[in-house]
């Protein structure tokens, strides 16, 4: 590996180490604070769930993240990342509420505003509803827990002392559930932008397992997490008792388990195919913000109490975060991209040029969309998705669903099929049918993604989606990472 | 590790409980033995039973001082409860200061052994009863404290009640004696130990105000 990437994934390290100092202590931090477990304890077990939590359930986060924007460039992903942990750093410095998660979409809105890469705007309004419905969702978990947890102290009339024994059980034990949807949920901030220009490649553990490239920056970004719990979280932990309202410690246990829930909640794929398999509706699964968690459910323990000594002016704080955190890493992350590019001359993006020529007019017919009007149209390229998009625009009213298909269908992603990379299969979680499927595509050039995954389609039924139901959404979701990982291997100029 | 240490504090937990509770029986039965042997006085004076009954608080107290050094230590040492072990300790301290009362009184009793005019045993005896109430109910405050906190005021009223009923009987006997023909040595001495047992119980209703306050803490 080169010593530069080493460098662009140090924004990515930043950005975790400043997480993990300020969001453990939304898992520990009145745990601590009350004395009720020792800091070391806490760093630790913090540090171990963090990890675990990435690794494990990581994936599902940060692929949201990824079709926000995929920064396809490492220079690009270093300036993102940047520009979220310098606007973290900001607000923390002006004693502002802030989260990692609206700091990296900020980041990634201005990479998508400089790279003229059109943001998919259906993703971006499932991200900005969840930060509205994740505290309120934490909320409302809060007041269920505290009233059955009030309810069953009442009834099991426990000793004072049994009683402070299992609360710091208790406070252990959902701190540690705490740190893995931690983990879980928030690795996507952190190195979420690097994803998509990834250093790494997959590799299998003993044939036993396979460990993706994804897992791999997961791991190191979540190592960076727990480096900030353990060197940077105590302060912050010992303060966090004067934040919002002073907490008994089983409120606070109530607090840390129902943030845990709703983190876990918009991380987890088993719960999704659970869902799915009861013909339930599925979570989007997006990064959502600790602390705002943790602030829901201190509100919806407040309200129980009848809303005495909660600081409503905390709330705006946390509204004004919400508009004011991205738009200042949007800004820096642009202003530094420009620098970054003509300045130290580095690659902050790979142009993604759009053709429509005859296949792929072709291929939108078949996906019921009308090519008629769009004459002199046809057979040009686009340097840029602004600029494809804003000659469509032109020529046609366009909808929401007609513009994503023509996005995706018209643009130019050039693989080919070469026998030298065919070894780099073998190793990857793909079925011997699926790699026999590649095989026998070899020596062919594919100019969009589409054909490609046509082609493999007509290879082999194992490369086939499945039709679109909240059943197959998670086989479906698995087949897309596959594909991705095939255009990885075979992208012409990776 | 974290968690077998979590384990073993389990073990420690319920041996600290079995304390508690031995240090309150203590409490309680002082009160009893106390409340017997003034009566004791009353009718015989000074007997090798009185002075039986005495040594009996004696032990008492010095059981419940041990019982409650050692809750202290543990509840120190191991850093069991840190939330409230400051307000578990006060608490524990509060109640033993009324067994000294206790043992204090009984041994004004054995050392002055105050000739008591018979028109006032009534009033002493009944004193000596609303007094030894008050405690009782506080120790039952202080046990729904550890095991049922919804409960405490259940008891806490009671403790005040006593107090004001202690206050009118002490006051009506004060005046009583003070009233007599009687010199006033003989007044002040009898005095005196109508303020020993009364103290008690206005003893009882100061811890009492301590376990409120103990309690709203504790009430999540």
């Amino acid at each position: 590996m080169e010593i530069a990437v080493l460098l662009f994934l140090t924004s990515g390290l930043f950005l975790g180490w400043a997480l993990g100092g300020n969001d453990a202590a939304n898992v520990f931090g009145t745990a601590v604070g009350t004395q009720m477990i020792r800091f070391t304890t806490a760093a630790v077990i913090c540090s171990v769930f963090v990890v675990l939590g990435a690794v494990i359930s990581g994936a599902g986060p940060a692929e949201t993240l990824g079709r926000l924007g995929a920064v396809n460039a490492l220079a690009g992903s270093f300036m993102a990342a940047f520009s979220a942990a310098l606007a973290v750093y900001v607000m923390t410095r002006f004693g502002l509420p802030v989260s990692t998660t609206q700091a990296i979409v900020g980041g990634i809105l201005g990479w998508n505003l400089f790279s003229e890469t059109v943001t998919d705007t259906n993703v971006l309004f499932k991200i900005l509803s969840t930060w509205v419905i994740c505290p309120v969702l934490a909320a409302v978990f809060a007041m269920v827990l505290f009233k059955m947890v009030t309810a069953y102290l009442r009834a099991s009339k426990l000793h004072l002392l049994r009683r402070d024994a299992y609360t710091r059980l208790g406070l252990i034990l959902a701190g540690a559930f705490g740190a893995y949807s931690l983990g879980a949920n928030n690795i996507a901030n952190v190195v979420g932008v690097f994803v998509a220009s990834s250093p790494f490649s997959d590799f299998s553990v003993f044939g036993l397992a396979t460990f993706t490239a994804a897992q791999q920056l997961f791991l190191i970004g979540a190592l960076a997490i727990a480096v900030g719990v353990l060197t940077y979280s105590k302060r912050v932990m010992l303060t966090v008792g004067s934040g919002l309202m002073p907490l008994s410690p089983v409120a606070a246990w109530v607090v840390v388990v129902a943030h845990s829930l709703v983190l876990i909640l918009f991380a987890s794929e088993g719960l999704e195919r659970m869902l799915a398999a009861n013909g339930l509706p599925t979570i989007p699964l997006v990064p959502v913000s600790s602390s705002q968690a943790v602030v829901g459910a201190v509100l919806g323990i407040g309200i129980l109490k009848g809303g005495r000594g909660i600081r409503w002016n905390v709330l705006g704080g946390i509204g004004m975060g919400w508009v004011l955190t991205p738009l200042l890493a949007g800004l820096v992350c642009f202003i530094g991209l420009f620098f970054l590019q003509n300045v130290f001359g580095q690659t902050v993006y790979r142009p993604v040029p759009y053709v429509l020529s005859e296949p792929v007019l072709e291929r939108l017919e078949r996906a019921g969309v009308k090519t008629d009007r769009l004459g002199e149209l046809r057979g040009q390229a686009f340097s840029s998705a602004r600029r494809f998009r804003q000659a469509l625009g032109e020529r046609m009213a366009l909808n929401g669903d007609d513009e994503a298909k023509f996005m995706a269908y018209a643009e130019v992603d050039p693989m080919a099929i070469d026998p030298a990379r065919l070894p780099d299969l073998e190793t990857s979680r793909l079925s011997a049918g699926q790699v026999q499927a590649v095989r026998g595509l070899t020596g062919r050039t594919f100019l969009h993604t589409w054909m490609l995954a046509e082609a493999l389609a007509r290879e082999s039924g194992e490369w086939r989606p499945r039709e679109k139901t909240t059943e197959n959404k998670a086989h479906n979701r698995r087949l897309r990472k596959k594909l991705d990982f095939v255009f990885r291997t075979f992208r012409v100029g990776e | 590790m974290a968690l077998a240490k979590e384990l073993a504090l389990f073990r420690r937990t319920k041996s600290l409980e079995t304390e508690i509770d031995d240090f309150l029986d203590k409490l309680s039965e002082s009160g009893m033995v106390f409340e017997h042997a003034v009566k004791l006085y009353l009718s015989d004076g000074r007997t090798e039973e009185f002075d039986e009954k005495l040594r009996h608080v004696n032990e008492l107290e010095s059981t419940a001082d041990r019982l409650r050094r050692s809750v202290e230590t543990q509840l120190y040492a191991e850093t069991l409860i840190p939330e409230s072990r400051g307000d578990v300790l006060g608490l524990l301290e509060n109640l033993d200061s009324v067994l000294n009362l206790f043992e204090g009184a009984l041994w004004s009793f054995s050392i002055e052994t105050p000739d008591i005019p018979s028109e006032y045993h009534a009033d002493y005896a009944a004193l000596t009863e609303i007094a030894v109430q008050g405690v009782e109910s506080l120790v039952l405050a202080s046990r729904a404290f550890f095991r049922n906190i919804a409960a405490v005021s259940d008891h806490m009223h009671k403790v005040m009640h006593y107090e004001k009923e202690a206050d009118k009987v002490s006051t009506k006997l004060k005046r009583a004696i003070f009233a007599a023909d009687l010199p006033l040595s003989h007044k002040v001495h009898l005095r005196d130990f109508v303020e020993h047992i009364d103290n008690v119980a206005d003893r009882a209703e100061d811890v009492a105000d301590r376990l409120t306050i103990y309690a709203i803490k504790r009430t999540v």
